[in-house]
């Protein structure tokens, strides 16, 4: 087909006007492409940078050490020991079965942990870290890095674990350590990023509890480079964190081994404070238990046995149990007396088994009755009428004033978990808890430490040493927190006659060391070391027959406080052994074996002893020497 | 234009040829292919092997396939438009029945050593049957009805075909190119208009559609739509690609991040980084000056195929390479302003740049006709 040149022409002018249209459109648009790489890569291209950063980098948590505990010797309480274990990344491993069967090879799996981790390998993101053997020792984590290139995706890890070495020891005080729960969480106002950290542990009980921002230290942080799927790239740069604080306790490893020891299995609890400073030498609670147990995640059956116990190891007895004080008591209501003005140590009273208060008959111990008793005899023959008579005319509010004063139903807030308050009873307390109107009986009662009187075995190791030293010693856990010493507990004199803490003193000094004292048969010999203390037994329910006739849980209540030495006394110690029968025949050989070696600092000579006691405390001696921790140093390494 | 016609000027023989190719074109060409390899290199962290190499291979082989085709004399190219047409509608056709499914459309024949795209082939060979049409048809008949309807099925018959794949971006892309060159035929403009009209009335059916019984497009594309229209919605999942992209872009300022230094690229942010949105990695890395240079580049081509087709007195040769330009233009303006932000994700590559096997050969071809009506215009 043939054109005209003419056609031709037209066709060709056409195609050059339109084709400039289109040019200039396609011109037009090409300008607005290149103005909006100008808008964004010039004009907003600061915001972008900023979203480009933001996000490549990650910040990322470096969990602080915990700070570690000590005792007043500097023997580690709980520390961080390293602890190793094996990871396993699925996107990095070619097949997890192959590869789980070669690890397998080089060290011995848990065959739980092991399904545990192929169910998070199936749910989790492909590149999450998930634990395949969990506290291995070193020699196997070096073995699995050996052979590193034979086992694609499994890493080995360090981490810094709880570990308390001397374990039972230790537990009501120091308590233990756990992963943070939601409970925990929730409990938090603010709560610290760090909580939210895998694995991260806190303080559960105890010490671990209450000092837990002391101990915790602050987070540092990495800044680390991420791809889009979160996973790292590389580190940019960090800034340390501060670790937790150390903290000293003013409590003796050694004393409080012993005392652990010799409380062995009984349900009971002893408390050994320095006089002069107000610091725990010992807390003891037993049963202990260990605390790594829970640390580690404790088992089922473990912690059945411990929750089914009917000696409740989990209970801190010496600050959260409180007890009746029984005649512990009695030394409150002699000085509430004395200081009130209304008796003096010389006053006697007649004892005739029993005192009959609006013909209502209350018994002392004695049924035969003590005949005329005064002050210091009444207190070495533990003589309740005596106390009867005191509390008739002295009444209760002075002597719920006096036992405040001298630290029962007072909280001494030491940090441990849940410290009693303990309970000294006023009329208004009654009305307003009980719903009663206050009735001479409960005075009576009160007056030789039954009734509504509670106390704490702290409370009562607090009493004695501020009866000891007529100041207000206040106990003191803390020795040093990163070094700088804690407020001492000395005390200001608290403003008591001294002539009658005397007689009081005089009469603690007769329990013992008077041939009619009520725990003679627990004295200590040397002059030296001679100690005054008070038996009590508090009844846990009225009985009429003998107290080891009757099941465990109906027994009485076995106190002892003492202090010593009489002459300059250094130390107070209160034991309470539940339903332990006899104040004397219980607790105070207790508490005089435990002050002997608090006074000492190790086994006694035998030559404190009465001569026909050696054989049966050369025995236990050798005994409870068998179960002391090793001496610093010496304790094998832990993986 | 026959044969005799042509002996009567002067045409270039046998090797002479490759002395009358439009060389600076060529130039053009292996200029934008090798910013592509750099940049295949670079989201590749380094490694050549991966990218980079397998494109240089084919960029050579389509620079060979090129040379070819322009030394085939033009009017062989125009007898047998109507023949390439047909073959990539039968293509197209049996993509229906035997293609593969990648990336939820149906879109590649697998011929065993390479896998083929006919809806990239189409958009030359319409072009060509195109040019072709108008060469033969005469000029007074050209805004005839009849004379517009047979263009108009030529182009929607394959648009409805790549439409159904589903292959949004192709499906405009032949819609604009072939009306594109209709218009530079010199069909009457009253036509556009009325297109114009129906089509913004189209935009209106497809959004009022839309959840209704008789929705016009799929879920997915309605997504799209969406995200482009508020990336920030959902920043995450369907606006993430956008977001990320400008991201890239922006954070490229004027000099960019440095070459392989480009973090939202390295780290992943960022979505088919080798092949729709490469573009985004040059941005970052090179910042605002190799933008606008990849731009300026790109503009260049279409400006010496204007440049070519304007002076060329052969109606089939001048058509043919405006066309090819017109598609060209559309290609990186396309992609360009989707990975901006300036249109809706369509899944259209960065022309020469992008990894790609069929689109660079079929690209190459189609330059390499460009190439023939330079060499054998009327002298």
């Amino acid at each position: 087909m043939r054109k005209s040149n003419n056609e031709k022409l037209t066709s060709q002018a056409i195609v050059s006007r339109r084709t400039l249209l289109v040019g200039g459109l396609q011109a037009g648009l090409i300008g607005v492409l290149g103005a909006r790489m100008h808008y964004l890569q010039v004009q907003e291209s600061d915001q972008f940078r900023f979203l480009a950063e933001e996000n490549r980098i990650k910040i990322s948590l470096i969990p602080p050490a915990r700070g570690q505990v000590f005792d007043r010797t500097g023997r580690p309480l709980a520390q961080n020991v390293q602890s190793y274990r094996v990871t396993i990344t699925r996107e990095d491993t070619d097949d997890i079965e192959e590869t789980i069967a070669r690890l397998g090879q080089l060290i011995t799996l848990d065959p739980a942990l092991v399904a545990e981790a192929r169910l998070e390998l199936e749910k989790r993101r492909g590149d999450t870290q998930v634990t395949i053997a969990e506290k291995i020792t070193w020699e196997e984590l070096t073995r699995v890095a050996a052979n590193a290139p034979a086992l694609p995706g499994i890493e080995p890890q360090v981490a810094l674990s709880r570990h308390y070495p001397l374990g039972p020891d230790f537990t009501h005080v120091i308590g233990y350590v756990g992963p943070v729960s939601d409970y925990d969480l929730s409990r938090i106002e603010n709560p610290d990023p760090l909580l939210n950290l895998p694995r991260f542990q806190i303080g559960k009980t105890g010490l671990e509890a209450r000092e837990e921002e002391e101990l915790r230290g602050s987070a540092g942080t990495m800044r680390l480079e991420v791809n889009a799927s979160g996973r790292e790239v590389r580190e940019l740069g960090r800034k340390e964190g501060k670790p937790g604080a150390d903290i000293q306790l003013t409590i003796d490893h050694m004393l409080q081994n012993y005392v652990q020891a010799r409380l062995g299995s009984e349900s009971a609890a002893a408390v050994v404070i320095d006089c002069e400073s107000g610091d725990l030498l010992a807390i003891g609670s037993s049963p202990a238990f260990d605390p790594n147990l829970f640390v580690n995640g404790i088992s089922v059956s473990d912690y059945n046995g411990l929750i089914e116990d009917d000696h409740r190891p989990l209970v801190s007895k010496s600050v959260q149990g409180t007890y009746p004080p029984g005649s512990t008591f009695k030394m409150v209501t002699a000085l509430a007396a004395l200081e009130a003005g209304i008796v003096t140590a010389e006053d006697s009273f007649r004892c005739k088994g029993h005192l009959e208060v609006y013909s209502q008959k209350f018994g002392c111990w004695k049924r035969s009755g003590h005949g005329n008793v005064s002050l210091v005899q009444a207190l070495r023959e533990s003589c309740d009428v005596y106390f009867y008579e005191l509390a008739l005319e002295t009444g209760i509010e002075k002597i719920s004033e006096m036992a405040r004063r001298l630290g029962i139903g007072e909280r001494h807030d030491i940090p441990m978990s849940a410290v009693a308050q303990g309970l000294a009873p006023t009329k208004e307390w009654k009305r307003e808890v009980k719903g009663e109107d206050w009735v001479i009986g409960d005075s009576v009662n009160a007056s030789i430490g039954q009734g509504f009187v509670l106390a704490s075995p702290l409370q009562l190791a607090v009493m004695t040493a501020r009866l000891a030293t007529g100041r207000e010693v206040t106990p003191r856990l803390i020795k040093t927190i990163d070094g700088v010493e804690q407020p001492s507990g000395a005390g200001a004199p608290m403003g008591l006659n001294e002539n009658h803490l005397r007689q009081i003193r005089r009469g603690m000094y007769e329990v013992i060391n008077h041939s009619r004292g009520t725990a003679r048969g627990s004295r200590i010999l040397s002059k030296e070391h001679q100690m005054a203390g008070k038996t009590g037994t508090s009844q846990v329910i009225s009985r009429r027959v003998k107290c080891d006739e009757v099941p465990w849980r109906q027994r009485d209540h076995a106190l002892f406080v003492n202090f010593a030495p009489y002459d300059n006394p250094r130390i107070a110690v209160s034991v309470v052994v539940e339903h332990g029968c006899g104040g004397s025949s219980t607790a105070a050989p207790i508490a005089r074996d435990i002050t002997l070696q608090a006074l000492y600092g190790d086994d006694p000579p035998l030559s404190e002893y009465p001569t026909r006691d050696h054989g049966r405390i050369k025995a236990q001696q050798r005994k409870l020497r068998e179960m002391r921790p090793p001496v610093s140093g010496e304790e094998p390494e832990r993986a | 234009m026959s044969y005799l016609e042509y002996n009567a000027k002067y045409v270039p023989t046998g090797p002479r040829k490759l002395l009358y190719l439009n060389w600076p074109l060529a130039l053009l060409l292996i200029a934008v292919a090798s910013i592509g390899f750099l940049m295949l290199y670079s989201v590749a962290n380094g490694n050549l092997s991966r990218w980079a190499e397998p494109q240089m291979k084919r960029f050579g082989l389509g620079f060979f396939a090129m040379i070819f085709v322009a030394m085939v004399p033009i009017w062989f190219w125009r007898n047998i438009s109507a023949v390439a047409y047909g073959i990539s509608l039968i293509l197209l056709l049996s993509v229906e029945f035997f293609g593969e499914v990648g990336m939820g459309a149906q879109r590649w024949i697998n011929l065993g050593f390479m896998r083929l795209q006919p809806s990239e082939l189409m958009k030359i060979t319409l072009v060509m049957l195109l040019a072709a049409y108008y060469d033969w048809l005469p000029l007074k008949k050209i805004s005839h009805p009849v004379w517009v309807a047979i263009p108009v099925a030529l182009i929607l018959l394959p648009t409805v075909l790549v439409l159904s794949q589903p292959d949004l971006g192709t499906a405009i892309l032949l819609l604009t190119g072939g009306g594109a060159l209709m218009f530079m035929a010199g069909v009457h403009w009253a036509y556009f208009a009325a297109v114009i009209a129906a089509g913004v009335g189209l935009v209106a059916a497809v959004f009022q559609s839309r959840g209704t019984s008789w929705q016009m497009l799929k879920d997915y594309q309605y997504r799209r739509i969406d995200t482009f229209l508020d990336p920030s919605a959902d920043p995450l999942n369907a606006g993430y690609h956008i977001t990320q992209s400008k991201i890239a872009l922006g954070s490229g300022g004027w000099t960019g991040r440095g070459f392989m230094q480009g973090t939202q690229s390295r780290l992943n942010f960022l979505p088919e980084k080798h092949t729709d949105f490469i573009f985004t990695t040059l941005s970052e890395e090179f910042g605002f000056i190799g933008a606008i240079t990849l731009l300026v580049l790109y503009a260049l081509i279409v400006i010496f195929c204007i440049v070519s087709a304007m002076n060329n007195a052969n109606r089939y040769g001048s058509l043919l390479t405006l066309g090819i330009a017109m598609a060209f233009f559309l290609f990186f303006s396309v992609n360009m302003a989707m990975v901006m932000g300036l249109i809706p994700v369509v899944g259209v590559p960065l022309p020469l740049v992008s990894y790609g096997g069929s689109a660079m050969l079929v690209l190459m071809v189609a330059f390499g006709l460009v190439q023939s009506a330079h060499v054998h215009k009327p002298r």
